[in-house]
């Protein structure tokens, strides 16, 4: 009942969470990586001498490629990014670079493809939020008193854009310091938050069901408050668990899954959070307004 | 009661012969020596991607402009047909050739995408898929000197085709074509190449050539005449001969290239991706260990927390993760880095089914049941919550596995295929073996085994 006896003071530290989040998001940017914008990037390393980031650039310009970014990569190693470009250029930009200059990883992602996967990003976030709403309306069909069920839903969406908003200000934070992008693992990772998460907060209804139908508790907040304390020990659990094995691949995982498994580590987390911290009070207070009406 | 502890018995023996198999197979693929033909247990290695193998990913545009709607799909079945004998001469091991259809998500594009793990000599891949002829048959402009055709294309360039006004296209291509073989003429001793038409070429090649008698049909390769000969007569069976003066090369050249398929439409590059199999060894590497490690985690926390209960979900967890490598080399499923991220978090899904039955389970053992009923009603109640909280993941699975690009399929599939074992091997074999485990009567033994985290099971409920 502690939960639900200060539900205003969680709903405000949600809210707080969330508005600095939209405000890294603006301040800070997201960065688009060539996955959506098309470019080229080329990862190149040196076997024993590694040139300044001048000279490369300086190698490079003879060959109008038009903007060139040059970014050191580790401590031998350079990533080239441009326009897209064909073959035959980028042979000439690994000519350019010198003999001990070693191929690492090449992609030159047309624009057309680029403008796909943003299309295609927009559709599946869609089609998955809509999924849930009527997965969650369909599956508490039946508990449609006090509140109906598709307003269990609409507050599970409301708790997952929390659990989304939130680590994409972290992601907008980190690619301010560290330059990290967006790519196509960034969306797979938001996508799978959702699905994740989702099943936190339906573990939670689904004990709020229960009692509703034995009716065990006289008012719906006691019901929703009394139910919260039955289940944190099990939602956390269940969290703990996947954050367990997200951890282990943040820090011994492959470099190219790194941030993905960092954002899905915060997403994780905030999702478990939202489902008791957030979704449950909202489902309170969305009850006494509607309570408030009818009188 | 002997029943089921002679069925767990069962399942655990199964359990151990799986983990056999997959390790097995593993050993005999790696020691196979490289061009040998697999056989027996080599014949099932776990199937990498190209970002853990290394390799090229190209993307392809297919112009199909010149087509009617219902023959797109056809020309794009033939077209990925041509590609695959293609590459398969080139000694890729296990190329990856789809089509991608032109439809809401690819603003209407056909797309073929070509995977060649292995491969990084780009240019010469490049260069043996893209180079394959186009073929056409083309008869004389009605319209004399008609006026030569321009054309802008998207980035603005100008293209002019000299031989538009000349020549018109007919329907007859390298699609129609069975076969191209080199022969040399009786009397000049000239190379040359017979070309075979199958059934409709034959028949659209005895329209054009009785329609065009005493006039010249000119076949173009690749956007150019190589040869206009004059149509004396009609001619069925669908046989052609190309002479050009070929030198014997050319035209063994030109006989392979034909009969690799000419494509049935233009292609062109618009994306390539290449990962060095060093960044792919480094990659898969860390997989296993980040696999290894998360796994060993969870175990500890299983023994530390749940104790008896604990030590079956374990087992129940091995099993799990012991099918699922083996329906990676089965089905296959290719494995890229995010599929193995994939697969270690729905080790973690994994582990939640079997939380939810113990919390319940605890439940009801506080309620004052004993533990067999504590375990009955356990799994029932919940079983709901188990298959409510996954219905979620899986649909979010099947969405991102339509999203499309290799890399996201490989993470959706194995997300999917790792939740639904999930939930059947935690309510199949976690039940199972936890009814083995049949205590009637509840002791401080039972108590301290079947509770959780600090506390033990009888607790007054206050």
């Amino acid at each position: 009942m502690f939960i639900i006896k200060n539900k205003k003071i969680f709903v405000i530290i949600s809210a707080v969470l969330v508005s600095f989040s939209i405000f890294s998001m603006i301040f800070f940017g997201l960065k688009f990586g060539i996955d959506f914008k098309g470019g080229s990037l080329l990862e190149v390393q040196y076997s024993d001498v590694r040139p300044t980031q001048s000279e490369i650039e300086e190698a490079i310009k003879p060959l109008s490629l038009g903007s060139i970014v040059v970014q050191p990569m580790g401590e031998m190693g350079y990533s080239i990014k441009t326009r897209d470009i064909t073959l035959e250029e980028k042979n000439s930009i690994m000519g350019s670079l010198g003999e001990t200059a070693e191929e690492l990883n090449f992609n030159s992602i047309g624009p057309s493809v680029g403008a796909e996967l943003v299309r295609k990003s927009i559709i599946s976030f869609i089609l998955v939020v809509l999924g849930i709403i009527f997965w969650i309306a369909f599956s508490f069909r039946k508990v449609s008193k006090p509140v109906s069920s598709w307003k269990y839903g609409l507050i599970a969406i409301v708790s997952l854009i929390h659990d989304v908003i939130i680590p994409t200000g972290i992601l907008a934070l980190l690619g301010y310091i560290y330059g990290v992008e967006i790519d196509t693992l960034f969306v797979v990772a938001i996508l799978t938050i959702l699905g994740l998460s989702v099943s936190d907060t339906i573990v939670v209804f689904d004990r709020i069901r229960e009692n509703i139908r034995i009716g065990n508790f006289k008012t719906f907040e006691e019901t929703v408050g009394r139910s919260l304390d039955q289940v944190y020990t099990r939602s956390i659990a269940t969290s703990f668990t996947v954050i367990i094995v997200l951890l282990a691949l943040v820090f011994f995982g492959p470099a190219s899954t790194k941030f993905f498994a960092i954002i899905l580590t915060v997403g994780m987390f905030f999702g478990t959070y939202s489902s008791i911290f957030l979704a449950s009070p909202l489902l309170v207070m969305v009850n006494n307004l509607q309570t408030k009406k009818k009188n | 009661m002997l029943k089921t502890r002679i069925i767990a018995l069962v399942i655990l023996l199964l359990g151990v012969g799986v983990g056999f198999f997959v390790y097995k197979t593993e050993i005999s693929s790696r020691n196979l020596a490289p061009g040998a033909t697999a056989t027996g247990w080599a014949k099932y290695p776990f199937r990498l991607g190209l970002d853990l193998s290394g390799g090229t990913h190209l993307v392809y545009k297919a112009d199909v402009s010149g087509l009617d709607a219902n023959q797109v799909k056809a020309s794009m079945d033939s077209l990925r047909d041509n590609i695959e004998r293609r590459v398969n001469i080139f000694g890729v091991s296990e190329p990856l050739i789809q089509i991608q259809n032109g439809g809401f998500s690819n603003a209407g594009e056909e797309r073929l995408i070509v995977d060649l793990p292995g491969i990084t000599d780009v240019a010469k891949a490049i260069d043996t898929i893209g180079k394959t002829p186009i073929l056409e048959f083309r008869t004389e402009n009605p319209i004399k000197d008609a006026p030569q055709e321009a054309k802008i294309d998207e980035n603005g360039n100008l293209t002019i085709d000299p031989y538009a006004s000349q020549f018109v296209k007919t329907e007859l291509t390298g699609r129609y074509l069975d076969k191209a073989t080199l022969n040399f003429d009786q009397k000049t001793g000239e190379a040359i190449v017979s070309l075979q038409f199958d059934d409709e070429g034959s028949k659209l090649f005895e329209k054009i050539t009785s329609e065009n008698i005493g006039k010249t049909v000119a076949i173009f390769l690749d956007g150019q005449p190589i040869s206009v000969p004059t149509v004396n007569e009609k001619i069925t069976g669908g046989q052609a001969v190309i002479s050009g003066s070929f030198t014997p090369q050319e035209a063994k050249d030109l006989v392979q290239n034909l009969n690799f398929g000419a494509l049935p439409v233009p292609i062109t590059l618009i994306s390539t991706e290449t990962i060095g199999p060093i960044l792919g060894v480094q990659a898969t590497k860390a997989g296993v260990t980040a696999g290894i490690i998360g796994f060993l985690a969870i175990i500890i926390f299983l023994f530390l927390w749940y104790r008896l209960p604990g030590l079956i979900a374990v087992i129940s967890l091995s099993i799990y993760a012991v099918i699922m490598l083996a329906i990676f080399k089965l089905l296959p499923v290719t494995l890229t880095a995010a599929g193995i991220a994939g697969f270690i978090i729905s080790i973690g899904i994994a582990v939640d089914a079997n939380v939810l039955i113990f919390e319940r389970m605890k439940e009801e053992l506080r309620k004052g049941d004993n533990v067999s009923d504590s375990i009955h009603h356990g799994f029932k109640r919940a079983w709901l919550s188990v298959r409510d909280s996954n219905i979620s993941s899986i649909i979010t699975a099947i969405i991102l596995f339509w999203f499309g690009t290799p890399l996201i399929q490989g993470f959706a599939l194995v997300f999917l295929i790792g939740v639904v074992i999930s939930m059947i091997s935690a309510i199949s074999i976690t039940r199972l073996f936890l009814y083995t485990l049949n205590f009637k009567k509840t002791t401080k033994f039972t108590n301290f085994f079947f509770g959780s985290g600090l506390s033990s099971a009888k607790v007054d409920i206050k």
